[in-house]
Formats: structure tokens, sequence, C-alpha cells
């Protein structure tokens, strides 16, 4: 799509997907939560979530403000753990092993579900850097050479490469918004994730840089496992297959997104979609 | 009206006694510059001391001082440092944590000349240091940590957790984001902290009277085990005998002094600047 | 790499818990020196004692002397710092265009920042020659003139400490204030100064600390006559001085006159450090009363 074409899009246009790109549902699910339940010391965010989050798809978590779906996206790679004073219970399976088990190795995990923040958050570093900072501390470039070469296919696979190629070397704090938020996504993607966890990445964005992230996270979708969490429903809706509906710390609803959108089963989720409350 | 007149007349008070403040600076600086500035010469900061007023030199004194605070730099930063990377990336609300805070800043209070006799009992005697560079820089390090653990909590602090959450990220651990993200965008205010650590430590008098720096020495140390002398204990040693000539090395000595302070200051704020450019 | 993780906490947790060693240390060589001195001197005789001649053939160990000296000199710190400080630190939170106050401030740091030797020296060429010229029956060594000039090297603590717990009054009383017609000194005085009150408190206690603690400007210009007077007049000999007097002499490990200075050395430890303590609670409670 180019940039001057942003196609608006109705959630009756939703429906009308291609129909090859419907995952197959008979998938085992990449993530599972099974009664998840968390606590900022005393007080419970989240309860009793249960969830079987599909691979290869888009899944958006949905709802107001406050409603936990950030809580539970950072649950998904154990990044409440530095909140002192957290408590979880229950279980988060990935690939069907408990990443809350015993003798888990924390580090591995996050190499391996990726995550993108609200608002983009660059080092003060070189853009070449920033990139490779992933590789360099997990141990994964060989040579200096297999470095460059990881940096450029990363930087690729987020859009941003031929903006960038070539000053390398100039700070990532002179990109715009836009550019350090694909920066920051290509920084994830270069420790070769299979899971990438989106914590509302366009909010902070103007139209034009939020299509070319949505229609990133499109792209990206055939290699990876992306959960993205929006307030905004119309980016739910054009982006994700799958959408889940959290209210005040539970989950309301999950279910293929037009379905979600076009007849959703519970009332709640009804009137939150239809702009009723929000 | 006359709350008017009463408020402007507090006004005039006010910058009155600032002023006298201030004066009293200048006034200071003059004098020790009128009593003094004539016995600076090349000489003077070569020589060693003498009998004779105007013979005397300043260069075991001077080269003492340097000696000491790098040693004492190099004692108290890197543990200053590792002090306040515990207390403010690891030990965040644990109960031990509170204990060191709240010694660190009795410490931070406790009168220099205090500092001295710990510094004789355990650095002179118990751990038979005797009257040496080491001992010296070992107290005033002590001094001065509680000044280094500060300003390099405050840098500390200042470093954004969206970093920290970026490097956590991607598969990092602990010390791995604390060394490559956090510590190079504190590294101004550490070093800042250091700079002030220095300044601190080279115009202490007591503590290093305390310890033993010898009043009269006639050589520059040339090891951190060798007795040494450092220049405010030099200033003093001169300011204490009756014979104006004496009284003008001491003023002498006293504008040596300050031009290494204005040049540490001075360097701190270079430094500090440098950085800031880099990182934005 | 997790060893690494565990190791590198651990020796990180090793350097901050040199602090407590510190004050460990501190409390350890002080008592063991003054439990000595206390074998050989009853302890009613060196507090309460008013003559103090330790280094006499038939010595003396009486400490009000040297509490005393040092009590004059600070006081007469006290009542130079706390009235000025006070005022500038009104001035420069209340009233100060901000070009002033940053223009102000970095010179009141730098007469902070001036080594205590040079500020000695200060005190006995010059000023008290000057104030020579004035009270005709000044000694050359006296209360009167280190006194004035460690006054003014503590004053900007005061008003630095002073202005930060004004600072700490919410605006909104100030404004209230304002609303019903009061000028700024009204305002200042009447409501910012009172509701700051516990915080400049505190200041001025932990200012009390530092003029006590203090050292060179009294060891250079007070002289070195122990005397129990409230004079500030004539030579007088502070308990820093004294400890500087005989660090600078030989006085062999072990002797009676060697833990002299460590029993002088607790009791103004134990001094500082009570008035340190008082001044943390009271800036506690103020900071309690405003968050």
């Amino acid at each position: 799509m180019s940039e001057a074409a942003i196609v608006p899009r109705s959630l009756a246009d939703v429906a009308a997907r291609d129909k090859d790109q419907q995952p197959a549902g008979n998938l085992p699910p990449k993530i599972q939560a099974e009664r998840l339940n968390f606590f900022y010391d005393e007080t419970r965010a989240l309860a009793d979530i249960s969830i079987a989050i599909q691979p290869n798809v888009v899944t958006a978590f949905i709802g107001p403000s406050g409603c936990g779906k950030s809580t539970f996206l950072r649950t998904l790679n154990r990044m409440n753990d530095i909140i002192p004073g957290t408590r979880v219970e229950g279980k988060v399976l990935i690939d069907d092993s408990d990443i809350y088990g015993p003798g888990v190795d924390v580090v591995a995990l996050r190499r391996r579900v990726g995550m993108v923040f609200q608002k983009s958050n660059p080092f003060p570093k070189s853009i070449f850097d920033n990139v490779a900072y992933g590789l360099r501390i997990n141990g994964m470039a060989g040579s200096r050479s297999d470095l460059v070469a990881r940096v450029e296919e990363s930087l690729r696979q987020a859009a941003l490469w031929d903006e960038v190629k070539d000053r390398m070397d100039a700070s990532a704090l002179a990109l715009s918004g836009g550019q350090q938020q694909r920066l920051c996504i290509a920084r994830a993607l270069a420790v070769r994730p299979d899971i990438l966890l989106m914590d509302e990445p366009a909010s902070a964005l103007d139209p034009i840089a939020t299509q070319r992230i949505e229609e990133l996270v499109y792209d990206l979708k055939k290699t990876y496992t992306i959960v993205i969490v929006t307030h905004n429903m119309q980016q739910a809706a054009r982006v994700s297959d799958y959408t889940a509906f959290f209210w005040l710390g539970r989950l309301v609803e999950y279910d293929r997104t037009d379905q979600m959108f076009t007849n959703p089963t519970e009332k709640l989720t009804e009137d939150y979609v239809t702009g009723r409350f929000g | 009206m006359t709350r008017r007149l009463l408020d402007l007349g507090f006004q005039a008070l006010a910058l009155l006694i600032l002023l006298l403040a201030l004066g009293s600076l200048a006034a200071l600086i003059a004098d020790v510059w009128a009593d003094g500035a004539s016995r600076l010469s090349w000489s003077f900061l070569t020589g060693f001391p003498s009998r004779r007023a105007a013979d005397a030199g300043i260069y075991h004194a001077l080269s003492g001082s340097v000696f000491v605070i790098l040693v004492t730099g190099a004692l108290a930063v890197p543990i200053g440092v590792a002090s306040a990377i515990y207390l403010e990336e690891y030990g965040r609300r644990n109960f031990l944590s509170r204990i060191i805070e709240i010694n660190i800043t009795n410490l931070a209070a406790v009168p220099s000349i205090i500092y001295g006799l710990l510094g004789l009992g355990l650095f002179v005697r118990a751990m038979d240091m005797g009257r040496s560079v080491m001992a010296g820089a070992s107290t005033l390090a002590l001094l001065v940590l509680p000044v280094v653990i500060l300003a390099t909590r405050e840098a500390l602090r200042a470093v954004p957790s969206s970093i920290r959450e970026g490097s956590y990220a991607l598969g990092a651990t602990k010390w791995q984001t604390i060394w490559f993200q956090v510590l190079p965008v504190a590294l101004p205010g550490i070093l800042t902290g250091m700079i002030l650590a220095l300044s601190r430590a080279i115009g202490e008098t007591a503590p290093l009277i305390s310890i033993g720096a010898l009043t009269f020495v006639a050589f520059a140390p040339d090891s951190i085990w060798s007795p040494f002398t450092v220049l405010p204990i030099q200033i003093f040693n001169w300011v204490s005998r009756p014979q104006v000539e004496f009284q003008a090395n001491a003023a002498a000595g006293i504008l040596v002094l300050l031009s290494l302070l204005l040049t540490m200051n001075a360097a701190a704020i270079w430094l500090r600047d440098r950085y800031q450019k880099k990182l934005s | 790499m997790k060893r690494f993780e565990f190791v590198i906490e651990w020796a990180l947790l090793l350097c901050a818990l040199l602090s407590i060693g510190t004050t460990a240390g501190i409390i350890v060589v002080l008592a063991v020196e003054t439990f000595a001195f206390l074998r050989e001197v009853p302890i009613t005789d060196f507090l309460f004692g008013t003559e103090w001649t330790p280094l006499f053939a038939t010595p003396s160990f009486g400490v009000l002397p040297l509490v005393a000296g040092t009590i004059l000199v600070s006081a007469i710190a006290m009542a130079v710092a706390l009235p000025m400080g006070l005022l500038s630190a009104i001035y420069l939170s209340e009233y100060a265009p901000r070009g002033v106050r940053r223009a102000i401030k970095p010179i009141l740091e730098i007469l902070a920042g001036v080594p205590t030797v040079v500020y000695g020296y200060f005190a006995l060429l010059f000023v008290t020659p000057i104030l020579q010229q004035f009270i005709p029956g000044l000694a050359g060594f006296n209360a009167l003139g280190p006194g004035i000039v460690m006054g003014i090297m503590i004053l900007p603590l005061v008003s630095s400490l002073s202005e930060d717990a004004m600072q700490g009054v919410p605006r909104g009383l100030r404004e209230g204030a304002y609303a019903l017609g009061a000028t700024r000194m009204q305002t200042s005085l009447r409501v910012v100064l009172p509701a700051a009150f516990s915080g400049i408190t505190a200041a001025f206690i932990l200012a009390a600390s530092r003029a006590i603690g203090e050292t060179m400007i009294v060891a250079i210009a007070a002289g070195q006559q122990p005397r129990l007077t409230a004079n500030p007049l004539v030579p007088v000999e502070t308990m820093t001085a004294y400890i500087v007097q005989v660090s600078l002499g030989d006085t062999p490990q072990g002797t009676l006159e060697y833990r002299t200075i460590f029993a002088v050395g607790m009791l103004l430890f134990l001094g500082t450090f009570g008035l340190n303590l008082v001044s943390a609670w009271l800036r506690e409670r103020y900071r309690e009363e405003y968050t």
C-alpha cells in the first residue's frame, strides 16, 4: 500500500477478508494461560485468565484503560518480574512448558519472546549498536561480518533499512517517532524470537506512521506469532485475526476478530465494541 | 503603603546580607592575593621547605597532595560506585539497604577529625600501615565515600527506566543491563561526583594530621608506603609560625591550593558538558 | 552466567556494607581507647572537671574547658550564620528572580567549598587584626574572629537547607495568603516560615553540628589555652583543636596522653551524632507533614 492511500475499513469490511489468510484452527496453541492470577502486592490485577493463542496469527488484546491487557501481555515474557512486589498464580505455557515453572531461564525466555513498547525506547547509541545489542549480549553473532549481516536483515524485516542504511552510525535518537519504533521492532527481531509482543506500538504515532507499523505487523505474522495490545478498536479490527476483550482484570470474550466485531457473544463485548463505553 | 515599604526594606536587608557574605569571599581572595602573590614563582613550586622563608618551596606538599588524592580516588570511586549500584539497582526494597542508607547519611555528617582518629587507630596502628600515603588515602577515601555514593545514586536514578526495560526485554541479565546501558548514561554524573569528592579530599587537613602526616617533610613521597605531607598541612605549618615571611608563604600556598581546586572544578564542568553532548 | 550474576551481586553488597563497617570502626576505635582512658581517669573527673592539663607533670583531666571553648566558638558562628542564612534563604526562596538566584547560588557553593585551612588563615591574619581596631582588648588568639569566619563558612549550609525546607511548603499555602492581600514579607514570615519550621530547625541543628566538629579554623586562630570562660576576647581551645595539638606532637602510643585524644574524640562524636539524629528525625517529621 502506498503512503497516500489510507484505506478506511469499516467493521463490515473485516468479514470480507481473503479466505486463505485465515489460519488453520487446529494447530497446537503457541501460548496458553491457565487460570492465571496476577497480584501487585495485595491487589489482584488479573483474575483467572485462561486463553489459547494460535501460532502465526495476530491476536489483539482490547479493553478500556486499566483493564489489565498490558499487565497480561507483560506476564507472557515475565517483564513484570522486574517490578518488586508482584506475584503470579497459575500457569503460562509457551510451546507446552510453563514459563513460571521452577528452573526457568528468564533471560532465554525473553530472547524468544520479544517485546515492543508503547513509547519507543531506543538506546542512546547508534542505530547499528541498537540492533546489534541483543545479538551481542546473547552471544548470537560470530564475526563482525556476521553481525553486520544480521543487523541488515533485521532492519529490512522492519522496513527501515532503506531509510537508515547510509547513517548506521548516527544516533538512534535523531530518528523520527515512527522510525524509532520500527528500529525497536528491528532490535527485537534481531534476536530471532518466536513470539512478538507489542504494547500499543502505534499509540504515540501519527496516522501515516501507524499505517506503516500495521502493514509491518501484517507481513511479520507469516514468521512470528504476534500479540498486540491496542486501545484502538479499529486498529484491532484492521490488523488482527483473533481478538481478546479484557475488562477489570478478567477475560470477557475471545474469538476470531470478524466474529468478535460483527457478532459478539457477550453483551459487555458488544457494548464496548460499539462504543457505548470505553 | 507602610507595608510596601517594609517589604522593600526586607528585600534590601536580605540583599545586603548576601552581599556581605559574598564580600567576605572577595575580601578573603583579595587578602590572600595581596599577601602571597609576590611569593609565587617557579622556584616556589619546585622548591623544598627551608628554615629561611624566602627559600622555602612547596613541591613536596604539592606532589604529596596530588599523589594522595589519586590514591584516594582509586579507592573511593570503585567502592562508592559499586555501593551505589547495589543500593539503587539491587537492594531497592530490602531492609538491609535501608540500614546502609541511614549509615551513609550519618557518616556524611561526622566531623572529619573523627575520621582521622579512625584512620589512626585502624590503618596506622591496627593494620600497621604506618604514617604512609596509603593510610592517609584510605582515611580520606572513607571520608569522601558518602559524596561518591550520593552523586552516583542520583546519576543512576536519572537514567530512564525505559532503557532498562528495553534491555531486559531483549534477554539481557541485570548486570549486562547495568554495565552496557545504565552506567554509560550515568557516567557524566558519576564523574562529577568523583571530582566533587576529590575536591573535598584535597582541602582536608585535620584527618591527615591525626594519622600523622608529617608537618616537616623535605621530600616528595615516592611510594604509597612512604611518609608524606599535603598542601593544607604545609599551609597550616607556615601560618603557625610567627614570622611574617612565613605567612607570605602560607598565602602563596593557599593560592596554589585554590588554583588546583579551580582547575578540578572546571575539569568537572567540561567533562560533564562533553558527555551530555555525546548522549543527545 | 547465573553464577556470575550471583558473584557480582555479592561483590556489590560487600562494598555497600563497608559503610556499616566504617561506623562500626569509628565506634570500636574510639571506644577501646576511651575505656582504657576511663580505667585510669574516673568519668566524673573527666566530664565535670574544670581543669584540662593532661600534659602537665601532675595532670588534670577535666574536659569542661574544651567543651566551653567549643560551645563558645560555635555559638558565635551560629549567631552569625543563622540570621544571615535564614534571611538569605527567604530571599532566594520567596523573592529572588531566576537570574539572580542562578548567579548567587554558585557563589554560595564556592563559599562552602573553600578549604577550612584557608578560612583559618583569613581568621587569624585578616579578621582578628581588623577586629582589634575596634575592640582594644582583643587578644591575637580569641574566639570571636574564628567564630565569625566559621559563621560565614556555615552560612551556605543554613541557607540551602532552609531554602529546601521552604521550597517544600506547598504553593497553595502561599497563594492563599496572597489572595487575602498579604505582602510577600508577611507571607514569608507568617505563612511560609512557620510551615517550614521543623525543616528549618533541622537545618540549624545540622549547622550547629558542623560548627562543633570544625577543626582547622579554630586550630589556627582560636589558640591552645584551655579556659573555662564565656569571654570571646581571650584565647581558648576547642575539643577539635586539642586533638590536632596532640597529633602534631610526638605522643607515644599507649600512653594516657595518647588516649586523651580518643576520649575527647568520643565526646565529640557522641555530641555531633546526637545532634545529627535529632536533625534527621525533625526532617523526617517535616517530610511526613507535607507529603
